[in-house]
């Protein structure tokens, strides 16, 4: 009887609150999107995304760092791809849920949570000193590709399970061997799951630049070759950013990233889901 | 034959790539604790982690400042952030109509997929002033961090939690509905303590994000290796510590550095144990719901 507020009443108001909740996430991003491609969409034109920085990027373009941010993510996705989607196969297909699936896990686990300037820490003793690869675009890519395996190798893992086991029995009743199963059935009907797992390990890359900063050596020339030192696209706006050297070329660069992450959000929510209907015939 | 060996070789060759995970793990373990560790023995083991001098000119090695400024930033990100992803994800998983969430999730994806650099500029472009202007002082705080964090936390906490809300078997909803509770009373008394466990292993890994999270922070904390003595002070987290010195620092100051990043791999190793508690639990109660 001391209920001041009726259940029905209750209903409505809490209706409303999640209504809200919903409504100002869709804000936050709009505000932070908005306002960073209103600010440098302006300055974000060909000449920009093709010519060098001039005077330490206060004038000028972005075209290396457009480059090194290539290099360093191919590298990333050629490395950690292979290592990631083999792992996934054989935790799912070629073996049973004992300790070594364990450790795998909480290997990628922890992998997946250590800060990225932890991983610019151990970039910098292994790649750099201890291997003596120098600060250059090829260790940055091995920083990335480690960054970006647990995040390729759980989607495919999540991936590979939800091929549904009578696939796998068909291909071995019709004489297949275990090999010709995985990699004529199995990935390919895994391959919609595979591909975001990849192309999310890639953003992870891409948009990376802790875990960078005392690894590819920051250089802003045009990179000639991936032993080069180079600055890819975060690292570049953090130093424009923090040294205070341009702010609209700042700008720039951050509307040239947020387009990426669009880009790449749109890419995995059309392309991927519409190959995954025609795959699994949901 | 030969497809028997072919066979063996691409089995051996999987597990290789199956155990990279492991190796790479142990030396990140292998290299920071051998560059970190002779700066704790040489500093002392609890001199370094609840000293509360960082000197390195000096020769003063201790972290706590940046221990309290870490936490200080990650507790006040989750105040803000937990309560809307909570919400959030309940409106998700349980309230809104399919068009609606159709939009909501690439919203919540692209907000993962933004570079924490770009929310660090947001922040020191857009967050800075205003602080400045309310509040006074410089701008560039722990409650200026913690307000950036919070953004960047919450797709995290909304899609695992929203996970666990989904995850709640269908009876549950039903029987409550059908002895005549609304929704909201199902949402608060049935569907959402059962998700407890899933949610806490949201909050836990947005808090690992937070904790680990650099650049951004260091865009807009202030970066005073200081005890803050108010939310509007400046500080310096753990992370920001690293980008910061490293750039400069040698001997037994660069191996200091590592000491500090020994210190948040402890920290984030204690934080990954307690979500595999939850999540264990997770799957127990929600195979025990289905039997």
């Amino acid at each position: 009887m001391n209920r001041i507020i009726s259940p029905k009443k209750a209903q409505k108001i809490m209706k409303s609150v999640f209504w809200a909740s919903g409504i100002i996430t869709v804000i936050i991003l709009l505000i932070i999107i908005g306002y960073i491609l209103f600010k440098g969409l302006p300055v974000v034109n060909l000449e920009f995304l093709l010519a060098d920085p001039i005077d330490s990027g206060k004038s000028g373009g972005i075209a290396p760092m457009i480059v090194s941010t290539i290099i360093v993510t191919v590298i990333a996705v050629l490395v950690a791809a292979p290592l990631g989607v083999g792992a996934a196969v054989f935790i799912e297909e070629y073996t049973k849920e004992n300790i070594i699936v364990k450790l795998i896990r909480f290997g990628s686990e922890t992998l997946a949570s250590i800060p990225s300037i932890v991983f610019g820490l151990f970039g910098l003793a292994f790649f750099v000193v201890f291997l003596g690869m120098g600060w250059s675009l090829f260790s940055g890519g091995l920083v990335l590709a480690f960054m970006a395996l647990p995040t390729i190798l759980q989607v495919s893992e999540v991936s590979i399970s939800a091929v549904p086991k009578s696939y796998a029995e068909g291909s071995l009743a019709l004489g297949g061997s275990k090999w010709q199963t995985v990699y004529r059935v199995i990935l390919p009907a895994a391959i919609p799951g595979i591909t975001t797992g990849i192309i999310l390990g890639m953003a992870r890359a891409m948009s990376e630049a802790a875990a960078i900063l005392f690894v590819v050596g920051s250089a802003l020339a045009m990179p000639l070759s991936i032993f080069d030192p180079g600055r890819p696209l975060p690292l570049h706006l953090y130093v424009l950013a923090t040294e205070g050297i341009s702010l609209d070329n700042a700008y720039g660069t951050a509307a040239v990233l947020v387009l990426l992450v669009l880009i790449i959000t749109v890419v995995t929510n059309t392309v991927v889901e519409r190959y995954s209907k025609k795959m699994m015939g949901r | 034959m030969k497809d028997n060996i072919e066979e063996f070789l691409i089995e051996k060759g999987l597990l290789i790539t199956a155990l990279s995970s492991i190796v790479i793990i142990l030396l990140i373990i292998i290299f920071i604790f051998t560059e970190g560790l002779p700066s704790i023995e040489s500093v002392g083991f609890f001199k370094f982690i609840f000293g509360s001098t960082w000197d390195p000119s000096s020769g003063e090695y201790g972290v706590l400042p940046m221990i309290v400024g870490s936490l200080g930033i990650t507790g006040l990100a989750l105040l803000f952030s937990v309560p809307l992803s909570l919400l959030c994800a309940i409106f998700m998983a349980e309230i809104a109509p399919k068009t609606v969430r159709k939009i909501l999730k690439p919203v919540i994806e692209t907000l993962a997929g933004i570079p924490s650099v770009v929310y660090g500029f947001f922040g020191l472009i857009v967050l800075v002033p205003i602080m400045r202007v309310q509040f006074g002082g410089t701008g560039f705080s722990m409650l200026t961090a913690s307000i950036i964090l919070t953004v960047m936390i919450l797709p995290t906490i909304i899609s695992v939690s929203e996970d666990a809300l989904r995850s709640i078997p269908h009876e549950y909803k039903e029987a409550s509905l059908a002895v005549g509770a609304t929704h909201w009373q199902t949402i608060k008394n049935v569907i959402f303590p059962a998700a407890i466990p899933g949610i806490i292993t949201a909050i836990i890994l947005g808090m690992g994000r937070a904790i680990g999270e650099t650049l951004a922070v260091i865009m807009v904390a202030g970066n005073v290796a200081q005890f803050p003595n108010s939310i509007l002070d400046p500080v310096r987290a753990l992370t920001s510590n690293i980008a910061i010195e490293m750039g400069y620092a040698t001997g037994i100051h660069y191996s200091a550095l590592f000491g500090t990043a020994i210190v948040l791999f402890i920290i984030i190793m204690i934080l990954l144990v307690v979500a595999n508690y939850f999540h264990y639990k997770k799957k127990v109660t929600i195979g025990g719901g289905y039997l």
